[in-house]
């Protein structure tokens, strides 16, 4: 049957309708564990897998604030390895490329079905060329929350990496020789998995301030190293030299400032790219200029936003994973960078959600359509090459939600007259800028109208697709693999597109 | 012999070309699935403009637009005719 943007879905599945059908549902949960045994502490990973019985079939979990330098989910990967467990379900909130002993699990059968949010490098690879057995769900962050809380999400063992346990088993990100920060993605684990196991390098006697409650904790493994410091910092804190990018993000503080939304107590999130780093000095300029102080500030927080706080632009940071170590130092130094999880960042049937409160964000494409439906999942022959992450739920969230990108990435034209997957329905995408101008989502009358006098190039959508293909020429069609290897599922829990197989003519 | 012009950067394209005893041209692009026709059309067309003959040309391609592509394999000839 066709969903509620056009996609075919199987009838097994439930389809979308729109990015406000959640609120003709009740909120669902299951109930918080109840621990009813004293914490016990391990010191091998082997001793995990015995007293939790872990076996096949089950469910594991992870967080993923870590990134790059994770060294828990190698561990336990290895671990199944060597007990050759099969057809285990894993959880990780995202897949970082740094994950390669889940290569050849998947590959053996070990790991046969996935629940993430985000997922990027080999193991991407892998589940893109057909090698997963069941299937990959991909979740938006605050969708994983709903799914946890709602047993559609059952986990049987969450590992949850912990740079700072203490005796109590309470636990924190902010210190420790792992140090990450916010632990937000970890909370819907902690509070409802059947069993938690906190895994750290550094154990010490009481923590005065902790994110994480022992008494939801099972089980505390110390290890020698939980990760590699190097890889914990993700991205970049440079803003971008390329005209193309300074020029969109240029544009992008002017529309802002047209539309009246840099104005005191405003709220905002950018992702962390170069071009998006862009955006906010840009801003800052803007605010600083006119005496301006922002409400908050949210996200994934980076230098750029601790810098805000702390020069007072901003009142606070709502913070579900530090980016880098300055924003690591800030979480743990200033009382107004504030933790949240991931349900009080994006889950649509929490209260008072930080996505709801935001009043602009900015979020990159990999393909936006004439629909302004957004892809940031796959690339165009359909690799896997990322996922919603919080996409879906700040787009929905934000009062206005603009999409950024160069109009042509190595000849590839990102607008699509339908995009190759749909990660963000085009409802919640209001405008879209490029270097060569913007188009403005013509439901969204209310922005055209402010800007009516604005001298900013608008174009229609399919106005700035036909200037793409002069350029690029019409690209040609796609073949698509038969088998689904599965599917993408909407921040409510209905499925907004499926995933299938990279054709064989593409794989090299 | 063979002459080059171009690079390997992003949005560029290496040409490669050397006499032959007919023309051959290989095509080897980041973006083919997509766009090798186009980039096939673009290269033919370029050398009969030239009036070129009996050339074998390699397009290592990084992206490319077609008046790149025209342009470089344009220099990749002129230096060819030139020897240099």
């Amino acid at each position: 049957m066709l969903n509620g943007v056009g996609r075919e879905i199987p009838n097994s599945l439930k389809p979308f309708v729109s990015s406000d059908d959640y609120k003709n549902n009740e909120r669902r949960k299951i109930s918080k564990k109840n621990k009813q045994s004293k914490t016990v502490f391990f010191s091998s990973y082997d001793e995990v897998f015995d007293s939790f019985h872990i076996d096949n079939k089950q469910t594991l979990s992870f967080h993923h604030h870590l990134r790059n330098g994770d060294l828990v989910i190698q561990e336990v990967c290895k671990v199944i390895k060597q007990k050759d467990l099969k057809e285990l379900h894993f959880a990780p909130s995202s897949i970082f490329p740094s994950y390669t002993e889940m290569v050849e699990l998947i590959k053996n059968k070990n790991i046969t079905n996935i629940h993430t949010n985000y997922i990027n490098g080999d193991v991407a690879k892998t589940i893109s060329e057909g090698y997963l057995e069941g299937q990959l769900i991909m979740n938006t962050h605050g969708g994983r929350a709903r799914a946890i809380e709602s047993g559609d999400l059952s986990i049987d063992v969450a590992f949850i990496a912990c740079p700072t346990v203490d005796k109590l088993a309470n636990g924190s990100g902010a210190i420790g020789k792992n140090a990450c920060g916010t632990l937000g993605y970890a909370i819907p684990d902690l509070e409802y998995a059947k069993k938690v196991v906190l895994v750290t390098d550094n154990l010490v006697e009481e923590l005065d301030h902790y994110q994480l409650d022992g008494k939801f904790v099972d089980a505390v493994l110390v290890v020698d190293s939980i990760g590699d410091a190097e890889g914990i910092v993700s991205g970049t804190t440079q803003i971008t030299k390329d005209p193309i990018g300074l020029k969109i993000a240029k544009d992008c503080s002017v529309l802002l400032d047209q539309l009246g939304l840099i104005k005191n107590g405003f709220s905002m999130q950018t992702g962390a790219g170069k071009t998006s780093l862009a955006v906010v000095s840009y801003v800052e300029k803007i605010m600083k200029e006119r005496i301006i102080t922002g409400e908050f500030g949210s996200g994934g927080i980076t230098k750029a936003y601790v810098d805000m706080l702390e020069s007072g632009l901003f009142n606070k940071l709502y913070d579900v994973q530090c980016f880098d170590l300055d924003a690591v130092k800030s979480f743990n130094k200033n009382s107004n960078h504030l933790a949240m999880s991931a349900s009080t960042y994006g889950n649509p049937f929490e209260e008072d959600i930080i996505a709801d409160k935001l009043d602009f964000v900015v979020l990159g494409a990999t393909e936006i359509d004439l629909n302004f439906n957004v892809n940031v999942t796959t690339d165009v022959l359909g690799n896997l090459i990322g996922g919603s992450g919080g996409h879906s739920d700040i787009a929905k969230g934000a009062d206005v939600t603009i999409v950024i990108s160069p109009l042509i990435k190595s000849r590839i034209p990102i607008i699509k007259e339908n995009v190759t997957t749909i990660t963000t329905p085009g409802e919640d995408v209001d405008i879209f800028i490029t270097e060569r101008g913007i188009a403005i989502n013509p439901k969204r009358k209310d922005l055209l109208e402010k800007l009516k006098n604005s001298k900013i190039n608008i174009f229609s959508m399919e106005e700035l697709l036909e200037k793409t293909h002069s350029m690029t020429g019409v690209p040609a069609k796609i073949k698509k693999d038969d088998r689904i290897i599965g599917h993408i599922e909407y921040r409510d829990g209905t499925v907004i597109d499926v995933l299938r197989r990279v054709h064989d003519d593409y794989i090299r | 012999m063979i002459y080059q012009a171009g690079s390997k950067e992003s949005n560029d394209c290496l040409i490669t070309i050397k006499e032959s005893s007919e023309t051959k041209i290989h095509i080897d692009s980041i973006v083919g699935h997509l766009f090798y026709d186009q980039i096939l059309e673009a290269v033919k067309e370029t050398l009969k403009e030239q009036n070129v003959e009996n050339v074998d040309v390699t397009v290592e391609d990084k992206g490319a637009l077609d008046y790149t592509i025209r342009a470089r394999l344009i220099v990749a000839i002129k230096r060819m005719k030139k020897n240099v």
